[in-house]
């Protein structure tokens, strides 16, 4: 089914693509916060997070939270792609993980773990 | 006049790359939430469409470019250790920042949260980009979408102004600076 609204053809289309993005987006945000604190916290896993050592620990704290991010957007992208999807659900949890991400790099909260 | 290389490449990732990000956001925020809103009264042309695909592209690249210059160049040399014993701290600004408590929380605080919230902004772009390409005009029949990408862009931007102040506030209390110098324009005697 298609409507024209404007000048050009609007469509019905499978909103699961871009669910997808957008729920991986948050994910790969608060994964972000996640490793950061815990290299803050737990001595081996600095350790581990030192990718490169000049940057140090911040090389493998990025990193993993982009390969999680990458890796949640393929398989959120292979299981919804195609399909409708109730985006209020997938939106909100998008949004609070984005908003959690955003608090949880401030380091005054993030130090209170 | 002159300028060290470091200082020279801290200014193209701040004021160069990070700037023309912070600046390309408020374009892209005002097209998203203008020309895309559900009953939008003006028709949306392709090459409009095609723009803005394009533009969030570029956004995403710059976003990128940022993060990695500053990840990866300048951030090795604003936490160089100094040899032990080092009285003059002006070439290692982490440590100069650490050595007072006046100067103190600009490196817990500010650097600290900006090394980190930096990435939110090409993880966000990155998704708007994509999203958008994929669904470009269609994002005025679902307003969910094209709400969460706003909010992604929106604060991809506050993420990105968050680093770009406390970019410039570490740059003025201590500067990354050393290596080659370049002398810019040769200056007259006084």
């Amino acid at each position: 089914m298609s409507t024209r609204t404007n000048s050009v053809r609007v469509q019905d289309f499978p909103n699961g693509g871009g669910a997808a993005a957008v729920l991986a987006a948050g994910i790969g945000c608060m994964m972000v916060a996640i490793f950061a604190i815990l290299a803050d916290k737990v001595g081996a896993f600095k350790s581990l997070m030192i990718f490169y050592k000049p940057t140090g620990p911040l090389s493998g704290v990025t990193t993993c939270a982009i390969l999680v991010w990458l890796m949640s957007w393929a398989i959120l992208h292979r299981r919804w792609s195609g399909r409708m999807v109730a985006l209020g659900g997938v939106v909100t949890a998008a949004l609070t993980l984005l908003g959690l991400s955003l608090l949880l790099t401030f380091p005054p909260i993030a130090d209170l773990f | 006049m002159e300028i060290t290389t470091r200082s020279l490449l801290t200014l193209i990732h701040g004021m160069g790359f990070g700037a023309l990000y912070l600046l390309a956001c408020s374009g892209a925020l005002v097209e998203l939430y203008r020309r895309y809103k559900p009953g939008s009264l003006r028709p949306i042309e392709i090459a409009d469409e095609k723009f803005l695909g394009a533009y969030l592209v570029v956004m995403a690249a710059l976003a990128w470019i940022t993060v990695l210059t500053g990840g990866y160049v300048i951030y090795p040399w604003y936490r160089a250790v100094p040899p032990p014993g080092t009285v003059d701290l002006s070439g290692f600004p982490q440590r100069l920042l650490m050595a007072s408590p006046n100067t103190i929380a600009w490196h817990s605080i500010g650097m600290e949260w900006k090394e980190h919230v930096a990435w939110l902004a090409p993880i966000s772009i990155t998704m708007a980009a994509a999203v958008f390409i994929r669904h470009g005009r269609n994002l005025t029949r679902h307003p969910q979408l094209r709400n969460a990408v706003l909010c992604f862009v929106l604060v991809s931007f506050v993420a990105a102004g968050i680093a770009g102040f406390f970019g410039a506030m570490l740059n003025k209390y201590a500067p990354v600076q050393g290596g080659p110098t370049i002398e810019l324009v040769h200056g007259e005697k006084p």
